[in-house]
C-alpha cells in the first residue's frame, strides 16, 4: 500500500515551547488511523501543519503519488490537493441554508472567474440531496444551517467534506457531543469512507477508538510514543505511565 | 439572466419597475421636458442622490455581503470624477481657446491652443504647463477608460498589498482610511497637477453644447444615473444569488473555514474590493458632472464614513437597503443643510438645521445600530413577517464583520 501522507522529522516550536518534536507518520491512500494523546500531545498542531496553518521549522511534508511538498502551499490549495478537515466544533455557514453548504463544499472550480457564471446542473443537485441523505439532513435542504442541533450540524459538516471529495480526511473529535446512536453512525461512516480514502480521527474517547477497530498512534510531547492496535498500544508501558499521568 | 433568475429574485423587478417609474415621473415633471414643477437644480440633486445610491450599492456588496468594512471607497467614486473632470475641463477650455484665438490675425498653430488651454487651466497654481497625468485629457474614450482602469489598479495594488498579509477587520478599516487620507492630501498639492485645492470646475458644462441649455443636460445625467443604477442592481443582484454570493457571504462569517473549503478567500476580497471600486468610480464619473464641481475635500475620510452610515441606515447585506439608506440620508441632509427644514423656537434657543443635523444624523447612526440593526430594510421584514432567529445573541460566525443575530433571518 502507497502511502498518501509522508510527514517525516517534522519540528515545530512556538515561543521556544516545542509543540512538535520530530514527528514521523505515515498513512496508506485508503487507511483508517486514529491518534490519540492527553491534553498538548500536538494533536491539532499536527492537523495545523497538514492543512497548511501553520507552518513548521523543519521537516517535510509530502501528500499523494507526486510526493507534492505541503509546507509551500497555501491552505486553499491544500485543500484544493485533496486533504479535507473536520474541526473539533461544528463549522458550517449558519446564515446559509444546508443546500447552499453543500453547494459550496461540492467539488468544483474554486476561482471567482469560474465560480461567477458557476450554476448548478441537475446532476449538482442531486448529488446534494444524496449526499443530505446519506447524513439524515435530506428533508433539511432549504433550512439554514443555524437552526439544526448540534449533532446534525456535525453531520452537515462530514457531508460538505464528502462532497469536496479530498483524499485524506483530518477529523478532529468526530463523537464530540453526539448521542450513543449517533456515534455508532458515525463509526461506520467513516470506516466506510476509509475504504477508498486516508482517514486520520483525532480523538480523546477510547470507546470510540476502540470501535473504529483500526491502527492507532500515540502521541506525547509532540512525537510519536507508540503506534500500533489499541490492544497493542495500551499494553505499552509508556503509555499507561502517560495516559496515568506520570509521563 | 434567465427566468428563473427574475423568478427567484422578485425584488429586483419591483426594484427595476419603481426605478422606472420614478424615472419616468421626474421626466415628466421636469423642466427640460416636462410640466416644470421640479426645478432643474433639483433634477440635478435627484440624479446625484442616484449616484451615491449607485456607490453605496458598492459598499453594500463589500461590507454588507464580504463583510470588508472600507471606509475608503469615496477615494474611488472621487477618482473617477477627477478623470471625467480632466476631459471635460479641456475640452471645453479648448472651445474657449480656439474661440479666443480666431480673433487674431494668424490662424492659431496646434501648439499654441495647447499652451492657451494650459494657461487657462493652470493659472489658478502659478502653472502654464500639462503635467504628465494630462497626457490623454484630450480624448474622451482615453478618460473614459481612465475612470474604469485608475481604480480598479490602484484598488487591485492596495488590495493585494492588504489582502495578502491578511489584514483584516478594524485594521483594514484603518488602513483604507489612511488610503483616502493620502490621496486626498495628495491633491490639495498645489503641484498634484490636479489644481490643487481648486480642483476642477465648470463640470457642468458639456463641450459642444454651448446652446444646449442644463435643463436638457440635467435630464440626461439623471437618465444615464437611472440606467447606472439599474444595470448596477440588477448586475449585483445576480452575482450575489449564485455560488459567488455564498462564498462572500461565508468568507463574511467565518473566512477560515472557507479557506479549508479551498477557496482562495484572498482571491476573492480582491475581486470585491476591484470590482466595487470600480462601481463606485462609475458613480463618481456620472455624480461629478452633475455637481459641477470636484475637490479633494471630496476624498476625506470623513465621506468614505458617511458611505457607511448610510448602508448601515438601509440594511446592510440587502442590496435594496443600500440604495434605500443612501437616497433617504442624502436627500434628507440636502433638505435640513439646504436651509430649507423650518428652525425651531424653543424660547431660549432657536434650533438651526444647518448646525444641529450631523448631530441628528449621528444620533440616528447610534439609535439604529442600537436598537435597529437592520435599518430601514429591516421594516420590510417586518410586512412579510419575517423575523430574526432567537440565537441568544450569537452571531452568525467567528469574524469581526460576520452577520449579527439581529441582523439575520430565520
Amino acid at each position: 500500500m502507497s502511502a498518501i501522507l509522508e510527514v517525516s522529522g517534522v519540528s515545530v516550536t512556538f515561543d521556544g515551547f516545542r509543540a512538535i518534536n520530530n514527528l514521523s507518520f505515515t498513512i496508506g491512500a485508503a487507511e483508517l488511523r486514529a491518534i490519540i494523546g492527553p491534553n498538548g500531545a500536538g494533536k491539532s498542531t499536527f492537523m495545523d501543519i497538514v492543512t497548511g496553518k501553520t507552518r513548521p521549522n523543519s521537516g517535510t511534508v509530502t501528500f499523494g503519488e507526486k510526493s507534492i511538498s505541503l509546507l509551500k502551499l497555501s491552505e486553499a490549495q491544500i485543500a484544493r490537493a485533496g486533504v479535507g478537515r473536520k474541526f473539533q466544533r461544528p463549522t458550517v455557514f449558519e446564515d446559509q441554508t444546508v443546500e447552499e453548504n453543500l453547494t459550496l463544499a461540492l467539488k468544483a472550480p474554486r476561482s471567482p472567474w469560474a465560480v461567477l457564471p458557476w450554476r448548478p446542473a441537475p446532476a449538482d443537485r442531486t448529488r446534494v440531496q444524496a449526499l443530505a441523505g446519506q447524513v439524515g439532513l435530506g428533508d433539511a435542504l432549504p433550512r439554514k444551517s443555524g437552526e439544526l442541533s448540534h449533532g446534525q450540524k456535525q453531520w452537515l459538516e462530514i457531508a460538505m467534506l464528502l462532497a469536496q471529495e479530498p483524499r485524506l480526511l483530518l477529523v478532529d473529535e468526530p463523537a464530540a457531543g453526539m448521542t450513543l446512536a449517533e456515534r455508532e453512525q458515525t463509526t461506520a461512516l467513516l470506516v466506510d469512507i476509509a475504504r477508498t480514502r486516508a482517514v486520520v480521527v483525532v480523538e480523546h474517547d477510547m470507546e470510540f477508538v476502540r470501535r473504529l477497530n483500526c491502527r492507532v498512534t500515540v502521541l506525547h510531547e509532540g512525537s510519536v510514543l507508540a503506534e500500533g492496535s489499541l490492544d497493542h498500544v495500551t499494553k505499552n508501558q509508556d503509555v499507561i505511565n502517560v495516559y496515568l499521568g506520570r509521563g | 439572466m434567465t427566468r428563473g433568475f427574475l423568478a427567484k429574485n422578485p425584488s429586483v423587478l419591483i426594484f427595476l419597475a419603481l426605478l422606472a417609474l420614478f424615472t419616468l415621473l421626474v421626466t415628466v415633471l421636469s423642466e427640460g421636458y416636462g410640466a416644470g414643477i421640479v426645478s432643474t437644480s433639483f433634477v440635478k440633486t435627484l440624479g446625484k442622490t442616484l449616484c451615491l445610491a449607485l456607490v453605496a450599492l458598492a459598499m453594500d456588496l463589500i461590507w454588507g455581503y464580504a463583510g470588508i468594512l472600507s471606509l475608503g471607497h469615496m477615494a474611488f467614486f472621487a477618482i473617477g470624477g477627477y478623470a471625467i473632470g480632466m476631459w471635460l475641463m479641456y475640452a471645453r477650455t479648448e472651445e474657449i481657446v480656439v474661440a479666443a484665438l480666431q480673433q487674431g490675425a494668424l490662424p492659431a498653430t496646434p501648439e499654441e491652443v495647447r499652451q492657451g488651454i494650459a494657461t487657462q487651466i493652470f493659472g489658478v497654481v502659478g502653472a502654464s504647463d500639462f503635467p504628465p497625468i494630462w497626457a490623454f485629457a484630450h480624448s474622451l474614450p482615453l478618460q473614459l477608460a481612465a475612470v474604469v482602469v485608475v481604480p480598479g489598479l490602484l484598488a487591485g495594488l492596495f488590495g493585494w498589498l492588504a489582502f495578502r498579509a491578511r489584514v483584516t477587520g478594524v485594521y483594514l478599516s484603518i488602513l483604507t482610511q489612511a488610503m483616502t487620507l493620502a490621496l486626498a492630501l495628495y491633491l490639495f498639492q498645489n503641484d498634484s497637477g490636479l489644481r490643487g485645492n481648486n480642483g476642477l470646475s465648470g463640470l457642468q458644462n458639456l463641450p459642444g453644447l454651448a446652446d444646449t441649455a442644463q435643463d436638457a443636460v440635467s435630464l440626461w445625467f439623471f437618465w444615464a444615473s437611472a440606467f447606472a443604477l439599474g444595470a448596477a442592481y440588477l448586475g449585483l443582484s445576480w452575482v450575489v444569488s449564485g455560488k459567488f454570493g455564498s462564498v462572500i457571504r461565508a468568507i463574511r462569517d467565518d473566512e477560515a473555514r472557507v479557506r479549508f473549503l479551498g477557496y482562495s478567500v484572498e482571491g476573492y476580497k480582491l475581486f470585491i474590493f476591484t470590482l466595487t471600486a470600480i462601481i463606485a468610480a462609475i458613480g463618481g464619473a456620472l455624480y461629478y458632472p452633475q455637481a459641477g464641481i470636484i475637490n479633494p475635500a471630496e476624498l476625506a475620510p470623513i465621506a468614505s464614513i458617511y458611505l457607511a452610515v448610510w448602508v448601515a441606515i438601509g440594511g446592510r447585506g440587502r442590496l435594496y437597503g443600500a440604495v434605500i439608506g443612501a437616497a433617504f440620508v442624502s436627500l434628507l441632509s440636502s433638505w435640513f443643510t439646504g436651509g430649507r427644514a423650518p428652525q425651531i423656537n424653543l424660547g431660549f434657543y432657536t434650533i438651526n438645521w444647518v448646525d444641529w443635523w450631523l448631530v441628528l444624523l449621528g444620533l440616528a447612526f447610534v439609535c439604529v445600530t442600537l436598537f435597529a440593526p437592520k435599518g430601514i430594510g429591516g421594516l420590510f421584514d417586518r410586512f412579510q413577517g419575517l423575523h430574526a432567529p432567537d440565537r441568544k445573541g450569537a452571531a452568525l460566525g467567528p469574524d469581526d464583520g460576520s452577520l449579527q443575530e439581529k441582523e439575520a433571518l430565520e
